[in-house]
């Protein structure tokens, strides 16, 4: 690339935007995070370690992971499955159905946590059913996970319908002609080509289910050692004025966020030198 | 909505197993929870549903929220065009950390956001103090959520700009300096009128956003009725009273407002996108 | 003969892309597929391979009836224009592929499979790039990859799409001899479509010329060439003048002037168009005969040992071409600017209804 060239070069124009840019993005974006854990490990190590051994906290972190461990693989499974239908096929309602899956990220969350609250909460229509039948969706885990499902669902299919686009069939045709099954040709040859953009929606769909607060704030009921994941726990430890702990789990989070951002930075790093490479040979 | 056979024949497999799981999947969790919300609102009645969505307390917080969202949006315009700007434009030691960081936003939980910025701007925080000192209160008043709101849409304007500004030929400018414009002559003509709509809509997504967000700002509102309360927390406040039906009514405004947003966006997009290929 | 089309018909919503299709394809031949973007012949060549389904009409490979056999069964090697290597495989994997995906009673053993994709490796002369990855090649050489795992599953017929339209001038050049070269070694029965009529004429057995979905023309590259069956063909391989002629009672005239040699329906009056190649046209410097027609010299180029003119005439619309032997021209002391006369060799004349006839001969 070349840079040099265009407006805006003039030494001074490039030094003033350049020096705006990275202060006004240290200041407002990078200083919370350093914050954050420089609180949480103002009152020292031994401070830190022992708030995250309190039970509680333990047990917001198991209900955190529970919930992204059956995530994942759910919205995996949706996003391929999606990816696969929009992009290899045309059919009527082909643009609908991918509004459709933009909706989690247009809607409030407080708004999703509400929806599956009136639906499967005891007033519901199935929740009444399934209270009849002793079965409790929400102020319990399984509610956590429908609504983190509900929230996360369109990070793996934003990622692969892009790059399947892109990509274009000719590789699968290919494949076809080959002899290979239709099977055959998506373990082999499709999901190899999109694996980085399927890494990158799973770290995603991940963080985000990890981290999510407004939607699972309406249907958990935050009760502590039950149904706090660690997100809910931030909240709760601030509202009981126990800033330092509340510090102590939202670092956590936090540094979920900077491994999440490394792993994206690493992926896309990857997938520019693999273009550039292509492009010298070619 | 007709979901039909694919138009043509296909070779390649998997049409009625994907389709099966994407209907499926979509019907479950996209689809099944709003009929929930949409016979506890028609058993309200009309007249008890405009009660509710007219309230004093529920229509300040409408305005608080619109123009919290606006500014925070308008502020994302400015600061994500620059940064999208010198993202694409200069090369300098650090700008993969600062592309990095514009995405944190994104990847830090709206509640961690929250905390930090509320204790980060409350009068004993690095940051609170400082405006203090101008007579500006930030944590615990519409500002605090202005900032909240501007934090955490930050990448949308500039993650649409930035593909936008990479694609633009630099060909472009340099023939309409040949042709003797000036640089202000060159951004305003030829710059801009191509990254226009990828700006509009990044702020548009940016707004959609801020309406929404919830985590963020509890923590740095104050939640003052009629003052600093936004409209996702009056669901929430009535929900703690039990009243379910209240709750779905402002739910149900929130969801078609942001549905015809995204909707608008959507089509908006459509629309550039064919103008830009042509087709 | 190893290919046969019967009846063939498809469409893209409004679009006619294959429009009542009927043709055989000899064995062991190399057939070009020519015709203009749009004319359906990759739609053609696909429903072949049976990567697309046609709408009506039935595909026959070597007399038996492939209509409803599956792509991945019914054995032909395809070659995608933009190469279609599997980016993540190396060129021996993506050469293996084929043949790894058997089931596994039919799967060639380790060894065996070694040994086939190492042969057809040296048949493209690429062995040496074995252990690449596509990316790592040029066009030219992911081109004969490509068209390597097409040939080690043996394919009964071997496709190729635009095989060399990605390609800068001078690669396809060497390519498509190459490719000659190499057909004539393995003789398998092989169709490609182009859009380039020098590429067709210079590499093919038989030209194929479609058109708005329908067959123009078939025959040798000699044949096409000296006796193209209608206008559409002539326009399109191009390199040719048109004049408005009439025809009355079996002569054919342009601006008045008798036409004497060259072809023209005899029994049928009206209006048409006389075409002449350039290297047809002589230049005279003095009118001999009332078979000439006058012109104007606009330009003068001298290319090697050939001039090029182009030249104002009355019942042309466009400049008229013509070339001409270096040795024959200079004598004539022709300037630019010049009035000089034409004669017209060899034209042929198409009436206004026959024009763009439905289906050629």
């Amino acid at each position: 690339m070349q840079h040099s060239r265009g407006i805006g070069q003039t030494p001074w124009v490039r030094l003033t935007l350049i020096s705006v840019g990275v202060v006004f993005s240290v200041l407002f974006l990078l200083a919370p995070v350093v914050f954050i854990f420089q609180r949480a490990l103002e009152s020292g190590v031994g401070f830190y370690v022992q708030t995250l051994l309190d039970p509680y906290t333990r047990h917001a972190i198991m209900l955190t992971l529970l919930v992204a461990v059956v995530t994942i693989p759910v919205n995996l499974i949706f996003g391929v499955a999606l990816a696969w239908l929009v992009t290899r096929f045309e059919f009527t309602g082909r643009k609908v159905l991918m509004t459709l899956i933009d909706i989690p990220f247009a809607v409030s969350p407080v708004v999703a946590g509400l929806l599956y609250l009136l639906l499967y909460g005891n007033q519901g229509w199935i929740g009444s059913w399934l209270d009849d039948r002793d079965i409790q969706l929400m102020f319990a885990w399984p509610g956590l996970i429908m609504v983190t499902i509900f929230v996360t669902c369109p990070f793996v299919a934003r990622e692969l319908i892009p790059l399947m686009q892109q990509q274009g069939t000719s590789e699968e045709e290919a494949g076809l002609t080959l002899g290979a099954s239709g099977w055959q040709v998506f373990r082999h040859i499709t999901l190899p080509n999109v694996r980085w953009a399927l890494l990158y929606g799973v770290i995603l769909t991940n963080a985000r289910a990890m981290g999510e607060f407004g939607a699972v704030s309406v249907i958990s009921g935050s009760i502590r050692g039950q149904t706090n994941t660690l997100a809910l726990h931030v909240e709760l430890l601030a509202q009981d004025f126990n800033i330092v702990a509340a510090f102590v789990s939202a670092s956590l989070l936090a540094f979920l966020a900077l491994v999440t951002l490394v792993a994206k930075s690493l992926i896309e790093w990857r997938e520019t030198r693999r273009q550039q490479q292509e492009e010298q040979t070619a | 909505m007709a979901f039909a056979i694919p138009i043509r024949k296909r070779v390649l497999p998997g049409f009625g197993l994907s389709l099966g799981i994407s209907l499926f999947f979509v019907s479950l969790v996209l689809l099944l929870p709003v009929t929930g919300l949409v016979m506890q609102t028609a058993d309200m009645g009309w007249g008890r549903f405009w009660q509710v969505v007219t309230d004093p307390r529920v229509v300040a917080s409408y305005k608080v929220t619109l123009t919290a969202a606006l500014i925070a949006s308008l502020f994302n315009g400015v600061f994500g065009l620059l940064m999208a700007w010198i993202l694409v434009r200069y090369d300098f030691w650090g700008k993969r950390l600062l592309d990095g960081l514009v995405d944190l936003p994104f990847a830090l939980p709206t509640a961690v956001a929250g905390i930090a910025l509320s204790a980060l701007y409350a009068q004993s925080g690095w940051y609170g103090g400082f405006f203090e000192f101008f007579g500006v209160q930030v944590a615990y008043t519409p500002v605090g959520i202005m900032v909240a709101m501007a934090f955490t849409s930050v990448p949308f304007v500039v993650r649409t700009v930035q593909p936008v500004l990479e694609d633009l030929p630099l060909e472009d400018e340099e023939a309409a300096s040949t042709l003797g414009a000036s640089g202000s002559q060159i951004f305003r003509r030829i710059v801009l009128p191509a990254i226009w709509p990828a700006w509009v809509t990044g702020m548009a997504l940016a707004f959609t956003r801020s309406l929404g967000e919830f985590g963020a700002i509890i923590f740095i509102a104050g939640n003052m009725p009629y003052v600093s309360e936004v409209t996702s927390l009056m669901i929430f406040v009535r929900l703690q009273e039990y009243d379910y039906a209240a709750a779905s009514a402002i739910a149900a405004v929130i969801l078609l407002a942001s549905l015809t947003l995204l909707l608008s966006i959507n089509i908006w997009q459509a629309r550039f996108l064919r103008r830009l290929h042509g087709r | 003969m190893s290919i046969e089309i019967r009846d063939v018909n498809k469409r893209f919503g409004d679009f006619v892309a294959v429009d009542n299709m009927n043709l055989s394809i000899g064995e062991g031949e190399l057939t070009a597929l020519l015709g203009p973007s749009g004319s359906g012949k990759t739609t053609l060549l696909r429903i072949i391979a049976g990567l697309e389904q046609q709408d009506s009409g039935r595909i026959h490979f070597y007399g038996e009836d492939t209509t409803d056999v599956h792509v991945s069964d019914r054995g032909v090697g395809f070659v995608f224009q933009h190469y279609a290597l599997f980016r993540h495989m190396t060129v021996f994997e993506n050469v293996a592929f084929g043949l790894t995906v058997k089931p596994r009673k039919e799967r060639p053993s380790k060894e065996e499979i070694r040994e086939r994709v190492m042969k057809v490796l040296k048949l493209v002369q690429l062995d040496w790039t074995a252990k690449r990855y596509p990316s790592q090649l040029s066009g030219g050489q992911r081109q004969r990859i490509a068209l390597a795992r097409a040939l080690v599953i043996e394919p009964k017929v071997l496709l190729l799409d635009e095989p060399f339209g990605a390609l800068d001038t001078k690669v396809r050049t060497e390519l498509r001899r190459w490719l000659r070269r190499l057909h004539d070694e393995i003789h398998v029965t092989s169709v490609f479509v182009t859009h380039d009529q020098e590429e067709a004429l210079e590499v093919s057995d038989r030209v194929v010329i479609m058109n708005q979905g329908r067959l123009e023309q078939q025959g040798t590259p000699e044949d096409i060439y000296d006796h193209p069956a209608n206008a559409f063909v002539f326009d399109f391989l191009g390199n040719v003048n048109q004049f408005r002629a009439q025809v009355q009672q079996g002569q054919a005239r342009v601006e008045g002037h008798a036409l004497t040699q060259g072809s023209w329906p005899k029994d049928r009056n009206g209006e048409g168009l006389a075409y002449v190649r350039p290297y047809e046209v002589d230049v005279l410097k003095q009118p001999e005969g009332d078979d000439l027609l006058p012109a104007t010299v606009e330009l003068i180029s001298i290319i090697g040992p050939t001039v090029r003119l182009e030249l104002t005439a009355p019942g042309s619309e466009h400049l008229v071409h013509a070339e001409v032997p270096k040795s024959r021209f200079r004598p004539l002391g022709i300037q630019q600017g010049d009035q000089v006369w034409l004669r017209l060799n060899n034209s042929r004349v198409f009436l206004a209804g026959d024009v763009l006839p439905p289906v050629g001969s």
